[in-house]
């Protein structure tokens, strides 16, 4: 008998696009607190998985869980709290436009109507941590790619979510500031959050040694949670 | 409480961040608003003189000589009861004569031989609607103390078909114009939303509900409007003020100028009202198909 509670599950999955199969039936458990990435060419189908996760696509087929709101189901008024519980880092940053750097890392803050003293904090120590403090005041447009995507990214996690899907984060970055990301993201692991990341960075994936799940054409090609169980199951 | 006030902080900041696309909905706003309300007023403003020149024609019906003040009375409560009759003023033989005097004051020779005597008492008919005159002239006709009736019918029938023509062309037009209106600013409204297109599925997939991504544009709606129908109003008034002296050469006797200043006050309540009303309902509608994210 399984005693692991699932977190997240993707059951008999799949997505079509006017015909085109974007995935096909995934089956796919990921626990809690885990940190997963998501590998494979473009196109494979790693950016519907993930919006499949925060509902902003439906499956055409199969049943998503996370914990215990079935996703196909969910009303309209609870997208909110789904997607507070679950934070994304878009692979095109998402910024708003109008707002400054600080008004955006403060938004999901704003629109739980927490005060502006708590806001004004948490937003300050998380521009301090992706060092964008000196660039608060300026607009989306005023920032480099780097510092867009770093703004993003404490979008994402000032609210300390349970779930962070982060889509290409290091993308744009040269090394350094990859590693930096990555830190980044290993500490929001450490305090609890589940990471589901898509990436096409092998140098990585693999220097973490964390679970790597494939995705080619749509379904998945290999997952290394199960390699390594089949291989232990092989030597015992 | 602290989400409206961060909800009409976030409308401020968007139209001050936007200067250009501020100015340039308030202004198209504005000019709609501005050409609908003249049309409104000139509209109303044409049917007080129609009303004036509708008031106009009337019925003289002379009195046969000897006809006592009782018929006479009789006759009076006949034609108010018909409903019909806006005034009926008795003229008596003696204010008769002081009008033929005042007519012929100039010509001496006229009023040498005229006593009050030989000119009949009438009765001056007018009526609240002018295709009433009509069935008053033949009810008065009939009676037997009334021994002429002068009523010019073909210029009355004239003056009818005109003045009902005209008000028809202006409330088409004027219906028109407002059709016209709520159509410009709806589009100038979900122009400025489908501008912020990106913006509200970004702000709906970090979470926010749809109050809070809806509300900061139905706000500035309603703030274009209301700034459209302030304005607006403004430069009604100094034209009407600045075209006044015009008018009231142009217009003499027709009592419409000056203008009851109250006018503009209604005017504004109606503009606003259909500023915010147009305002709220275009951004809620706007809104509503990027939201379904």
């Amino acid at each position: 008998m399984n005693l692991i509670t699932a977190m997240i599950e993707f059951k008999e999955v799949s997505k079509r696009y006017n015909g085109q199969t974007a995935l096909a039936d995934i089956d796919l458990i990921i626990e809690d607190s885990e940190f997963v990435f998501l590998m494979g060419p473009s196109g494979a189908g790693k950016t519907t998985l993930l919006k499949l996760l925060i509902r902003e696509e439906l499956p055409t087929h199969g049943r998503i869980l996370i914990d215990d709101l079935e996703l196909n189901i969910l009303p309209q008024s609870k997208l909110p709290n789904l997607r507070r519980k679950v934070a994304t880092i878009f692979q095109d940053f998402k910024l708003l436009p109008q707002k400054t750097v600080f008004e955006n890392v403060a938004f999901p803050m704003e629109i739980l109507g927490l005060s502006d003293e708590e806001i004004s904090r948490a937003a300050k120590d998380m521009l301090e941590v992706v060092r964008l403090k000196e660039k608060s005041h300026h607009f989306p447009n005023q920032l480099s790619g780097g510092e867009t995507q770093r703004a993003a990214i404490a979008r994402a996690m000032i609210m300390r979510p349970d779930v962070l899907l982060a889509d290409e984060p290091t993308g744009n970055l040269d090394s350094q500031s990859a590693w930096e990301v990555m830190q980044l993201l290993g500490k929001l692991n450490e305090l609890g959050t589940t990471i589901i990341m898509a990436t096409h960075n092998q140098d990585i994936s693999s220097s973490l040694g964390n679970r790597q799940i494939e995705i080619t054409d749509g379904k998945i090609a290999k997952d290394t949670k199960n390699t390594k169980a089949e291989k232990q199951k092989e030597k015992s | 409480m602290k989400t409206i006030s961060r909800l009409t902080k976030t409308t401020f900041q968007r139209i001050s961040r936007n200067p250009y696309h501020s100015v340039g909905a308030v202004f198209v706003m504005f000019l709609t608003f501005f050409v609908g309300g003249i049309f409104i007023l000139i509209s109303v403003g044409s049917n007080q003189v129609l009303n004036y020149f509708e008031s106009r024609p009337q019925i003289d019906a002379f009195f046969k000589d000897g006809s006592s003040q009782e018929d006479i009375d009789t006759l009076e409560k006949k034609l108010n009861d018909t409903g019909l009759v806006s005034e009926i003023r008795f003229i008596s033989k003696e204010e008769a004569l002081e009008i033929y005097k005042e007519r012929n004051k100039d010509d001496p020779l006229l009023l040498e031989f005229v006593s009050a005597d030989i000119l009949p008492a009438s009765f001056q008919i007018s009526s609240k609607k002018i295709e009433d005159l009509d069935q008053l002239a033949s009810i008065v006709t009939k009676e037997e103390i009334v021994e002429n009736v002068v009523y010019q019918r073909d210029l009355v029938q004239t003056l009818s078909n005109w003045t009902k023509t005209i008000r028809n062309i202006g409330i088409v037009v004027v219906v028109f114009l407002l059709i016209t209106s709520v159509l410009i600013t709806l589009i100038v409204i979900s122009l400025n939303i489908s501008l912020h297109k990106d913006e509200i599925e970004t702000m709906r997939l970090v979470g926010a509900t749809e109050f809070y991504v809806r509300t900061p544009f139905i706000l500035e709606g309603i703030f274009y409007g209301v700034m459209a129908a302030v304005l607006a109003t403004v430069f009604i008034w100094l034209l009407f003020y600045w075209v006044s002296p015009f008018l009231e050469g142009f217009l003499a006797d027709i009592p419409i100028l000056p203008i009851d200043q109250r006018v503009f006050l209604y005017l504004f309540l109606a503009e606003g009202a259909t500023g915010i009303i147009i305002g709220a309902l275009g951004s809620y509608t706007a809104t509503r198909k990027y939201l379904k994210v």
